[in-house]
This record gives C-alpha cells, structure tokens and sequence, in this order.
C-alpha cells in the first residue's frame, strides 16, 4: 500500500500496467516490484525446482525472488528483475514458471515430492533402461527446468555498443561514490559516474539518513547537480559496472529504454567498454536473509528493501510488519515504519542486548522459526532461546541477517576476499584488481560518515597517481553508528530453510552435500546447485559456505568461497553482440565489379569477407551448370573476363627486395628478370605449404606478389614478421595494395586481340611473351599487364587504379561479347582450373607441403628459406604420403563429389582401407565427364589404377581411374600461343 | 587488455594479433639439427609468469611487438618494438 | 552403494540420512605401484581403468585442488566423435562408445545425452571439407548425415536463414553427438576408482618428480614424499610446470579459452549447434541455460579467464547465427586453460628418457569427450608399457620427425601461426 508523503515517484504521473492480465496503476519512479506491493501484489513467481510461492525479497538489481517476463512477440523479455525494470503507460509483464496459472501450478507438486528432490537426486536414477534418458527422462526435466522463456523469434530490438574513457570510473553513487566523484572532479579529473539504478544516490534514497545536517537524499541531490553542471563529467544512470578486465577496462550495460513505452529512436541497452586509469568501487553492500524453515514465503523480505520501498517509493509492503534481525541496523526498519505511521507488529531479535523498540515491541534473544501462509506469509512463529514458541500475525517480514559487502568486482581478476570476523563478512583484498580501490560499504565500512571518508580518500590517492592536483575537501558529518551483529545464518530446526531462492536450495542440501563428501565449497556449489541461479548466490553464498563450514567443523575462512565471475548482472547476449545480427558480423568487401556483376544477374557469393559472382546467368539457361559450360567455353573457345582483384596484392620494393622474396619462397626471385612474373610457393615454418601466387618484378627493386584471396591477410602479416622479426637487416618495405588495384583475368584465344583494342600500345608474342609483365596505357590510364595463367589458356591479367574498375570491367566484358565470349565467374574459374591440375586452397588446404603436391623440386637447394628445414623431416618425405592425383570416373557412374574418399576396388570402404579422398571436383564440358583432383597415397606412382571413389553421405560409389592431375593441354602449348 | 605499442601508445587488444613466444625470435641455422629445429618450431617454456611474447600491431602501425607480459595476472610489463631487439641481439 | 531410483526412493522416505560419501578422501601412504598427478576428469578415468580393466589398485590420484577442478569443471559439456584424420578419428569413436556405456558402468547418471550435433556450413568449400568429415566419420564406423539448406531449416528453424552475413548452405549432423553433466563425469569417475581401492589424495599439490638415474621414484608433494614405479602426469593446463619437473619442455602454449552460461530458459535449443564462419557453438543445459563458447582469447595465460573482445566476439557469432537468443542473459563467464598443442591433437606417450614416467596431455579445447578414452589408454599404456591401438598417433615426438601429425584444422603444426 502507498503511505502517504513519502517516497520519490511522482504521484502528478500516474501510470497504467498489467501484470498476468490485470491491469494496476502506479506512479512514474516506481519498479515493477514497487507498483506491485503498492497494489498488495505479494506472489509473483514460482521457483525453480519445487515450484513454491515467490515474492519480491529484494530492492535491488541481485534480486532473488520477483523475476517475471516483460513484454510479448520478438520483444518477450524473459527473467527480468521486478526490483529494476521501471513501469511505463503500457507495461505488460508476465509470471513465470508456473502451468497454467501463478495461481495454479501443477508443477508445484514437486514440492510434494521434496523428499526425494534433494541435492543431486538425478545423479543416482534415471539410469535404467538406458534409451529412457533421451526419450523421457531428459525431455520431462528439461521442460520442468528453466524460469522464464524465449519467445524462440528474431530479436527486433535496437542494442549498441560504445566506447568510453576517463581518469576516474566511480562505480556506484552511494555516500561514498559521490564523495569520491565530488572529490576527484572538483581536483578537474576526467570522471565517469555509474549507477545501476535510474535515480542517483544509492542508499540515500532509501534512508532517513542526515548527512551535513540536512537529509541524505538533499545531500545527494546537490552533489549531482554540482556534478551534472561540470564539464569533466559524465553521469551513466541505469548503468550497471558488468566486470572488471585488464588494464583498467570495464564492461557495463546501460538500460537505455527499457521504462519507456516507445524507445524514440533510442537503443534498449548499450554494452560500454570503459577503459578508466583509475576506479572506486563503491557498489555498496547486499542485506542477506536468515535461513529458517518456510523462510521463502511471499511477503519476506530484507530489511533494507523494506526501507527502500517505503522511503524510495512511497509503498508499505505490509499492513502489519515483523522484523526479524540479528543487528541494530534493521532496527532501522521499525522505527521508519512506525514513524511513516505503518503498523510494526514486532522486532524478533536473536541477541538479548538488543536496542528497546520505540512504539513497537521487541522480542529480544528469539528467533524465528517458521511461517505460514499458502501465498503469501500470513504468521511467523518465534522461539525463545528456552525453547518457547509464540506466534505474531504479520503479512511482511523484514528479515536481516547483517550484510555482506558487494566484492564482486574485485574478484573479476581471480582475487579472492578475505574474512573480517568484525563483521562477520567477506571484504576486499587490496590491490585484487590493479588501480581499483574499494570504498564505502562494500569495502566493510558500515556507517554514512566512514563512506564519506573513505571515498574522499581513494579519490586522493588516484589523483595523487594520475598527477593531478588535489583540492582538500571538508568531509561532511553524517550518521556514524557502529555496526553491531551477532552471527546467525540459519536458524536450527526441521523443516526446510532456503539458502538459494532461486535455485531451491535449502540448508538441509548443503548438509547432506557435506554428508557425501562434498566438502569443498566448489563441490558443494556444483552438486547442490547453490549460487548458480541469476543472482548468482549474491543473497545466498556466504550463508551457504557458513552453514558447509559449520557442517564440514571448519571455520568460514578455512571454507573459502567460491570464484565470482563476470557479469555482476545478467547481461543479454544481444546487448554484448549488439551491431552483428544480420549482416554486421563481419565486413562485407565489394569488388569495384560488384554492381555490373549484379547488373547482370550474377549470383554474388562470399569468399572471405568478399563477394564474387558465382556465374553470369543468360537468357534461357535453367540450371547453373548451363552458365558455367558456356563460360568455360568462352576461356577455351574465345575470351573471357573475370575480376581477380580479391587476390591479394603485396607492393614490395628495396634494394634487398630479391633477398627478401628469395627467403619467403621456396623458389629464387633474386635471379627473376625485370619485366618478368614467377610462380612461387611460400612454406610455413613447419614445412607446410601456405600459400602460392605469382610475384613479378616491376623493376630492379620493386615486386608485386599476388596471394590467394583467402591468405591475403595472413601472408602480409607473415612478410612483416619475417622483415621485423627475422630480417630486420634487409633494406625492403612492403605495403598492401590489394584495394589499390582492380585487376581482371582476361582469358582465352582472343585475350591478345580484346587487350590489344584497349591498349595505347600493342603487344604481341614477341615483345609479351608467357609471363611477361610491365606497365601499359589502357584507353589512356596507366596500368599494369602480366602475362599469367591459371586456365592453362593464352591469359592476361590487366590492373588498373580501382577507380577505374567498373569501366574497364564492362568495357573488357562488352566487347569480350563481341568476340564470342564474355564474363566468367567463380565456377566456370573452378572447372578451367581443375582441367589444368591447378590447386588452391582445398589442395593446399594446411596438411600438405611441396612434396605432396609435387613441387618438391621447387624448393630450392641453393639457398634457405621459411620452412625449408622442417619439410626435410622424414614424415614430410615419406613416399606413402598422399600426393596429388587427377581423378576420372571410368564406371557407369559419372558423378564425382568432393570429400568422398578413394579405395581399392576389391576393399570395404572403411577407415583402415581409405587411401585418399577427392578435394575438387568439376563438370568439364571438354571432357564431358566429370573430373576431380584428390590425393592419394604414393599417389603419383599409381597413375592409371582403377579405384572405387565412395561418397557414403551422398551415396555415391564411382568406379575412377587415378590419372595425372594435369588433364587439359599437359603439354602447355596453349598458354604460350 | 591494453598494449603499448612502442609508436602508436597504449591500445585495446583488438587492435593486435598475437602469435606466442618470443623464441620466434631465434631462428636456428638450417643445418643446426632436428633437436634445436624441434626446440624452436614445438617445444616451449609456457611460463606461468613472466613471458616474452609476440605481437603484431595489425589495426595499427603494423609493427611487430615484443611484449614482456605476465601470464598469471596479465600484466604488461614492457614492450620493444621486435626489430630493435633482434638487431640488439644478432 | 548402488544407485538407483528405488534407492533414492527409500532414502527420500528415511529421511536422506543413510547416503554416505561418494568418495573416500584418502591420506596419502609412503608407496604406491603407481601415481597419476591430476585429478581431474582425465586424471580419475586413468586411475578407474586401472583399476577396472588391468586391476591395479594400490594407486593414488593426487591432485592439488579439489577432484574435478580443472577443466572437467569448466567446459562446454559437448561430447562427439566427428573427427576426420586418422589417429584422432579411431580414439573418438571409441570414446563415444565409452560414453554410451558409461552410466552402466560408473552407476552415476552422467545425463550423457545424445541430442545430436550439427555443424553449419557456410560456403561450397566448407561443404566438401564437411563431406570429408562426415565420409571419414562413416568410414570410422560413427553416424554423419549431411543436411541441406532445407534439412537444417527443419531441425533449426530459429537460424537466420534470410538475412545472416554467411548464409546457410547446410550442415553436418551427427546424430550420436551431444552433452554430458560434466562434474558428474568427474564425480562419477572417483567414486567408481574410490570403490576399487584407489586413493583420491585432494589438497595435495606435486612439487617435484623424484627421478634417478633416469628412473621415476615418485614426487614430492605438500604433503610430504610418496614413492611410486611409475607416474601419470595427467594435468591438462598445467603441463608444462609439471613436466619441467622432470626436466622436460613440451609443445604446449598455455591458452584462455572463454565459456558463458545463461539463466534458465524454458527448452528452446534442442541440439549441440556449432557455426562455420565464427567459432561459435551451443547448447542448452537440461537446467536450461544455454552453454557457449567459441574461440580462443589468443594470448598464452593461466589467468583462467578472459576478455571481452572474444567475450563479444562470441555473441555477436551468436546474434548473427541465431537472434532468437538475443534476450538471454548470460550470468556468468569462465575461462579454462588448455593445453595447446602445435596440431591441436593430443599426446598420451611416455615421456622419452625417463623410465616409468608417462604424460597425457595436450587436449587443447577438445578434452572433455576425450575423458573415457584418454583414461582408458593412458591406464592402457602405464599398465602394460605398450600404446593402446586407438591411442598410437599420439606421440610426443611426431613434431620432431613429422611422422603421424594430426592436424584436423589445418592450421599448422606450429604454434607460430595459429
């Protein structure tokens, strides 16, 4: 219910909502949790296991019990905190985990079943008869399992990422963060202020706190505005601080629009990488509940959160309210709630020094010991330290079992906390993550006036390292009351206590882990499940280990803890893979051909990050291989034309330019002739071969490699590595020109005659002979010409700046028409070359080396080079490797397939007998057959053996004859002509 | 992570391509045998601490990086440019 | 105590009171016939085959953490036998078959589950490479059947078939592929070696290899010596530390590998889903969380976690394959450190020179399905001196002489270029 005159949200902006179909009004500032319990909304979920009853525990993003669904269609948002997502006019949210009403749920039997549902139940049964684990076994759990769901549709929300960078990250905007933000951007240092919540202040806004004698939240208030009119400041609200990473990088997810009807243009959340010199944390500390039995009910609650709701919001979140505490600090809560006029049924306190209750009773040295209410908590029972029991009606129960500091972050680089028995909790080890500094309440400093202090200091000592002058500041005063608690962490007795709200898990699990051995805080966390849940035991772990450690007879510190990992909170996969769906994966790379290819129906497919035209569709023709048969007759019959500017294109010039190439290749360049191209083969270190292409020599002390396509990359970083790395010594620079150059392959009998119509210069046999190269005018631009092959035809490859690729392109192409022929694309390329024996990358596919494909003889003996030494192993050599084969089917059956594998004909075709398997095939319309390059053990001295080629996934077994791989003009007379 | 790149200043880790020990460095002579060759292609120290490493500036400058790092905490200790330390060392 | 559904019927009614420990936590004794280091999943499978298939039992696993800390701890949980080379594809298959068994055989349910594997392919070329695999994988005897375009839409309809960078060709599916609970295959494993008599020595980190005359004597530990005649080093992750003990370097860089887990979800992904184009693979958990990972972070580490350019990298490979995801959230990354190997395949060898010591390592990102098969060759070659048949490509010394690399991704037998 709304107490009146209190709370933050604006009762001016009423607000309508549904929740399971109802519809409710709340006020703008309110969560989806405060609006509930302002309609005396108690359950709204069910748990993960035993499907019990569950309300809202917490104010907080760590939130343990309210988790429901937002929204509907693509936009269905399921496992959203009730404690963090603001209502908006129109907010529809569902409950979950529950069939077929919250109300309702059959699942809830399970908690019938409780006795044979413990820790780690399914890993004794469910083992016979053995098909049952995927037929029924896995399928039931599976669909009992799990809290909300996906809608199973395309995500059609906007998320984006953005980079940040300050001095100073203050994380958190409590007493402490905006002392420390105060401080720091006072002194002129680059500051970031981040706050989870949509309102900056942290517990201030959730206390009747004075600070400065004036209230908490007034004090706040100005140190934002003071802070918002700097300009050396960015304030994030509804920015949670998701990790901590290397070198002062931290991730954080911003709620962008998630409390807005209608997002206007905005993202619904932005993934921040923000690379900071220096950090403060000041993430305050998380109440934590008490274990008792039916301590899960609807209607309890923290202490704080009780507090926050009536302070923050404005909501009692009881008519009649109990508070059950072992410290003076939830004392708090009574006496706020009396003071705002709400009812306080009583304060059961477990210690007999307790402070006396002003205007409620306190039942001192008692604890409570069970509740009841079916769905939502209707009485607590207490007992007294001689074993008297008594009961108090009451719908809410503020619970606090003291706190536990938020150290999370600080654990993100593997540190571990250390205990501070003062305080019965886990506290940051210093320097856990290098330039961060924990302040405040999650650094153990309990008290308003300590926060101050402390986040004024840290804020010194980083601008103390960053150099930067500091200003001393007046510490304001402010409440300073020590912190006194008695341990409790569950309350003994039968019955089950919850540990693990989320994941049902009860201080009876953790014993019984402990019984059966697992005794070590990470086996008990993985058979129990304790602390796995969304919350990530934020509410639970450090109860769970005390209850191990006291079931194990260890101390707590002796215990340990369980590793905290990264993100703080459930971050979305869309919010950290924002800007991929669809397209954005990866780069597209267009070549300057592109749109005429498309122009002409050319279906454009990836290689790489590129797009290349698969094959020039013409009139009339059905299936793709029509086109690829008619463009391969082009190359073989007349001319064609196909952009080749997707290979890799490395400018290499110095005076030891040769030397250079000599030790990169296997093969000498040094000795190539100016105006002359080479083939050249490039190893791995290990001997393996890397890539192929070839370099001509432009001038004494200039080359161009060309590299295939896909190695472009990895070959210019290779060069690099081997100037720097290995040969700083030679004088040569290099540089990657592949996007500077559009360069077309222009193939066949005709090439000469269609360039020759181009050129400012004619060529002929004589003065451009096979691998030629050098400069030429093309229609008045200054290009480049080499005389290179890989269709085994008379071939040219022609470059031209890239601005002039489109023209030339659809200038080469028209009048390439013209003469019979035409554009070729990434098939017919294929078919050309496997007639020849041609390999690329699915020969040289990373297993083989120049001995397997049968350049062997290209490695030279002359001199060293990258790799030459490892392929000189003995298993490199050995003549029982598979080498290089042309394949041709001999048998009824035509078709080859690539991945198929080859076996003797009288063998069955499995692993043992396997001798080699087909890489490439093609449909060669020369041949009229099909054709395949494949390797096959001692391959090159079984030329002429009949074999059986099986394809068992295709079905395809084909009687092949093993042949050479050069199967088109062998002799090489064509590509002289 | 953040590297210093010894021209370019301190970058984010997607800017660089990393390939591993700085033994890369020392490349035996061809006829130095299969056991100094095995040691310099497979065999490493994979030290749990400090490591000497290699890195290529790849979004950047296109430098070489010898990077002196620490394994467990992920500190970087120092950075050398690969060219400097290899004509410091032949 | 046997396990069974009776049984946690009869114990629910008793009150749970009667379950006992399921391992023993063993003190350490002066000697043994044999010591493996490493209690991890690898390092209690050998320890169980030794027992069971060769009936050794006066044998320690010494680990110096907790049973199942390491990688088995810490992993994807995808099991599968759809290797292509041989000397992977032999060990694989037998390990599936393993698997297959192995909740008989443990009396722990494991929940191996074998939902099915599909590799996406994403170009004409990926497909032939996946032919080959899927043809090897028949060859071996294991099941593949290669889907097209259409066949894939039907088993994953909430693929981006329309507007994904790399566009769907098809994939390979490998129906037997799927997931286990992978610290029950840790658990499983101890308490089946525990029941025969083997020590699980936790708390107890090796600090040396005692070594004489080039014979093993036994290690150091913290707490104190322990004599054996021979000695498993089965620490993936550790490696290389444990081998310079002996004295000895490996092939090994020590690498970051990131996974990620979400709150569960009701069912929603049914199969184990690997992408072609971006190192990208996933799976739902039967709790409900989808469990992904992807590639290395690319940088040698022992910090067991990881950053958040591969950290993106990975969802974005998610958002691109499949959007339907994007509102799941992930609660919790982790990171593994694996031994890789320069061909990524694994070494199970004796460690040359040095009599009764052995090592199993070098599993790279693959050595959770390897657990039943690894344990069972390497309990194989220390009990009997002699490879096991499915494990004899696993040399250490293949790189020296380039006999019998394994190298399935083609990436190079090099740490140098990955």
């Amino acid at each position: 219910m709304r107490v009146a005159g209190k709370g933050l949200v604006d009762c001016s902006k009423p607000l309508r909502f549904l929740f399971d179909g109802t519809s409710y009004q709340g006020f703008e500032g309110d969560t989806l949790a405060s609006a509930l319990l302002a309609n005396d909304v108690k359950m709204v979920a069910r748990s993960f296991k035993y499907h019990r009853p569950r309300g809202i525990v917490g104010a907080g993003s760590e939130e343990a019990g309210a988790l429901v669904t937002v929204g509907s269609g693509a936009h269905q948002d399921p496992n959203v905190r009730a404690t963090v997502q603001e209502i908006y006019e129109g907010l529809s949210a569902q409950s979950q985990n529950r069939w077929p009403s919250l109300g309702f749920d059959i699942l809830s039997v399970n908690d019938l079943a409780a006795p044979f549902l413990g820790a780690g139940f399914y890993y004794k049964t469910f083992m016979w008869p053995k098909a049952f684990w995927e037929k029924l076994y896995e399928p039931v759990i599976r669909r009992s399992a799990g809290i909300g769901a996906l809608s199973g549709l395309s995500n059609a929300d906007r998320y984006e990422k953005a980079f940040a960078f300050c001095d100073l990250l203050v994380i958190g905007s409590g007493p402490s963060g905006l002392m420390a933000a105060l401080t720091a951007a006072r002194a002129g240092a680059d500051v970031i202020l981040c706050e989870e919540d949509s309102v900056f202040g942290g517990r201030l806004n959730g206390e009747s706190l004075e600070i400065a004698e004036t209230s908490g939240q007034d004090w706040g208030t100005a140190a934002i505005a003071e802070l918002s009119s700097m300009d050396n400041v960015r304030l994030m609200s509804r920015t949670s601080v998701t990790g901590a990473y290397d070198q002062g990088t931290y991730g954080a997810l911003e709620r962008v629009s998630h409390h807005m009807t209608q997002a206007q243009g905005k993202p619904l959340e932005t993934f921040w990488r923000i690379v900071a010199k220096r950090a403060i944390l000041a993430a305050g500390a998380i109440e934590r509940p008490v274990a008792f039995r039916n301590n899960d009910r609807p209607g309890i609650m923290t202490a704080a959160a009780v507090r926050t709701y009536l302070h923050r919001y404005g909501v009692a979140p009881g008519k009649a309210v109990t508070v059950f505490a072992n410290n003076d600090d939830a004392h708090r809560t009574a006496k706020d709630l009396v003071a705002a006029g709400v009812h306080v049924a009583g304060v059961i306190d477990t210690r007999t020094d307790a402070p006396d209750g002003q205007g409620y009773p306190v039942y001192k040295g008692a604890e409570v010991c069970d509740s009841a209410g079916r769905r939502a908590l209707e009485s607590v029972s207490f007992r007294y330290a001689d074993g008297r029991v008594d009961k108090l009606q009451t719908d809410c129960l503020a619970m606090s079992g003291g706190w536990n500091p938020t150290v999370h972050l600080t654990c993100h680089m593997n540190g571990r906390p250390k205990w501070d028995g003062s305080i019965q909790s886990f506290v940051p080890t210093e320097g856990m993550v290098a330039g961060l500094e924990a302040v405040g309440a999650c650094n153990g400093a309990f008290s308003t006036h300590a926060a101050l202090l402390q986040g004024n200091a840290a804020a010194l000592t980083a601008l103390g390292d960053l150099g930067l002058k500091t200003i001393a500041q007046d510490v304001p005063d402010a409440e300073d009351a020590p912190y006194r608690l008695k341990p409790l962490w569950a309350v003994k007795g039968k019955g089950r206590a919850w540990l693990d709200f989320q994941n049902d898990v009860t201080v009876k699990d953790v014993k019984m882990a402990a019984q059966e051995n697992f005794r070590s805080v990470e086996h008990m966390k993985r058979y129990t499940t304790q602390g796995m849940a969304p919350d990530q035991g934020k509410n639970s772990n450090v109860a769970a280990l005390a209850v191990l450690a006291d079931a194990t007879g260890r101390g707590i510190p002796e215990t340990g803890t369980t590793t905290f990992r990264p993100p703080f909170v459930p971050v979305s996969i869309a919010s950290l893979g924002a800007g991929a769906q669809g397209k954005g994966f990866a780069p597209e790379r267009f070549t300057t051909s592109h749109t005429a290819s498309v122009e002409r129906g050319a279906p454009m497919i990836e290689a790489g990050l590129w797009y290349r035209p698969s094959y020039f569709p013409a009139t009339g023709e059905k299936t793709w291989r029509e086109s690829c048969d008619r463009e391969v007759g082009y190359v073989r019959n007349a001319v064609g034309v196909c952009d080749v500017s997707t290979l890799g294109k490395i400018d290499i010039q110095g005076p030891d330019a040769g030397a250079f190439l000599d030790f990169v290749y296997t093969n000498m360049f040094s000795t190539l002739k100016v105006g002359r191209t080479r083939y050249g083969l490039m190893l791995r270190e290990d001997g393996t071969v890397m890539d192929d292409g070839t370099t001509a020599r432009l001038g004494e002390s200039h080359y161009v490699m060309t590299t295939t396509t896909a190695a472009a990359g990895p070959v210019m970083r290779h060069l690099e590595y081997v100037k720097q790395c290995l040969r700083p010594d030679l004088d040569v620079n290099l540089v990657s020109v592949t996007e500077q150059w559009a360069q077309f392959a222009v193939a066949g009998p005709k090439s000469r005659d269609l360039l020759n119509g181009l050129l400012d210069t004619k060529i002929d046999n004589e003065n451009w002979p096979f691998m030629a190269c050098g400069t030429v005018s093309a229609l008045g631009v200054e290009g480049r010409l080499f005389r290179i092959s890989f269709s085994g035809e008379h071939a040219y490859e022609v470059a031209v700046p890239a601005r002039y690729g489109d023209s030339l392109f659809r200038t080469l192409t028209s009048r390439a028409e013209a003469m019979g022929g035409g554009a070729y694309g990434m098939e017919a390329l294929n078919v050309l070359r496997i007639e020849k024996g041609f390999i690329t990358h699915s020969e040289i596919h990373g297993r083989t080396n120049a001995f397997d494909i049968g350049m062997e003889r290209m490695v030279s003996q002359k001199k060293d080079c990258i790799g030459k030494t490892m392929s000189e192993r003995p298993g490199l050599t050995d003549p029982e490797r598979e080498q290089l084969v042309g394949v041709k089917p001999i048998g009824p059956v035509k078709q080859l397939t690539a991945g198929s594998f080859l076996f003797k004909s009288e063998d069955s075709a499995v692993r043992e007998n396997a001798q080699g398997y087909m890489t490439s095939v093609g449909f060669s319309p020369e041949f009229g057959t099909f054709i395949g390059l494949g390797f096959l053990s001692n391959g090159r001295a079984r030329h002429g053996e009949q074999m059986l080629m099986v394809d068992h996934l295709r079905d395809v077994v084909a009687r092949v004859e093993i042949c050479d791989p050069v199967f088109f003009d062998p002799e090489g007379g064509r590509v002289r002509g | 992570m953040r590297i210093t790149c010894p021209l370019c200043g301190e970058r984010d880790r997607r800017e660089f391509y990393y390939v591993g020990d700085a033994v890369a460095l020392n490349r035996p002579d061809p006829d130095a045998g299969d056991v100094v060759w095995d040691d310099y292609v497979h065999n490493r120290d994979n030290p749990a601490g400090v490591t000497r490493d290699l890195w290529y500036h790849e979004s950047g400058c296109a430098s070489w990086i010898v990077v002196t790092r620490n394994t467990i905490t992920h500190e970087v200790l120092e950075t050398a440019l690969a060219s400097d330390v290899k004509e410091a060392t032949s | 105590m046997r396990f069974s559904g009776l049984k946690v019927l009869t114990e629910g009614l008793r009150g749970n009171k009667g379950w006992q420990a399921h391992w023993r936590d063993a003190q350490p004794k002066a000697e043994y016939d044999m010591i493996i280091i490493g209690g991890g999943g690898h390092g209690l499978s050998t320890a169980y085959y030794l027992a069971k298939n060769h009936g050794m039992t006066n044998i320690a696993v010494v680990e110096k953490g907790y049973l199942g800390g390491g990688n088995v701890g810490r992993n994807t949980t995808i099991v599968r036998a759809n290797y292509f080379l041989p000397g992977n594809s032999e060990f694989y298959s037998h390990s599936l078959k393993l698997w297959e068994g192995l909740e008989e055989d443990l009396n722990y349910n494991v929940m191996h589950s074998q939902r099915g594997l599909i590799n996406l392919f994403h170009s004409d070329g990926q497909r032939d490479a996946f032919a080959r695999r899927g043809n090897a994988m028949i060859n071996q005897g294991d099941d593949a059947i290669l889907l097209d375009r259409e066949g894939v839409r039907k088993k994953l309809p909430y693929l981006d078939f329309d507007n994904g960078r790399f566009p769907i060709y098809g994939g390979l599916y490998h129906p037997r592929g799927g997931t286990a609970r992978h610290d029950a295959v840790a658990w499983g494993y101890a308490r089946g070696a525990s029941d025969r008599g083997v020590d699980l020595i936790q708390n107890c980190e090796v600090t040396g290899i005692d070594i004489e005359g080039g014979v093993v004597q036994g290690v150091q530990t913290s707490r104190g010596p322990i004599r054996a005649k021979k000695v498993g080093i089965v620490v993936a992750g550790r490696s290389g530390q444990v081998a310079a003990m002996a004295g000895r370097r490996l092939p090994i860089e020590s690498h970051v590998l990131q996974a990620f887990v979400t709150e569960g979800l009701k069912p929603v992904i049914d199969h184990v889903i690997s992408f072609g184009m971006g190192h990208f693979y996933i799976s739902q958990s039967d709790k409900g969380g989808l469990v992904f990972g992807g590639d290395l972070d690319f940088y040698a580490s022992y910090a067991s976690r990881g950053n958040l350019p591969m950290k993106e990298h990975v969802m974005e490979a998610g958002m691109t394959l499949m959007p339907m995801i994007g509102k799941a959230k992930v609660l919790r990354s982790w990171g593994g450190i694996m031994d890789m190997t320069p061909d990524g395949s694994p070494i199970i060898d004796k460690m040359d020179g040095i009599d009764g010591l052995y090592i199993d390592c070098g599993w790279n990102y693959g050595g959770f399905k390897a657990v039943p098969a690894s344990g069972w060759s390497m309990a194989h070659l220390m009990a009997t001196d002699t490879p096991h048949e499915v494990a004899k490509g696993f040399r250490l010394d293949r790189f020296r002489t380039g006999v019998g690399i394994i190298d399935e991704e083609g990436t190079g037998s090099q740490h140098n270029l990955h």
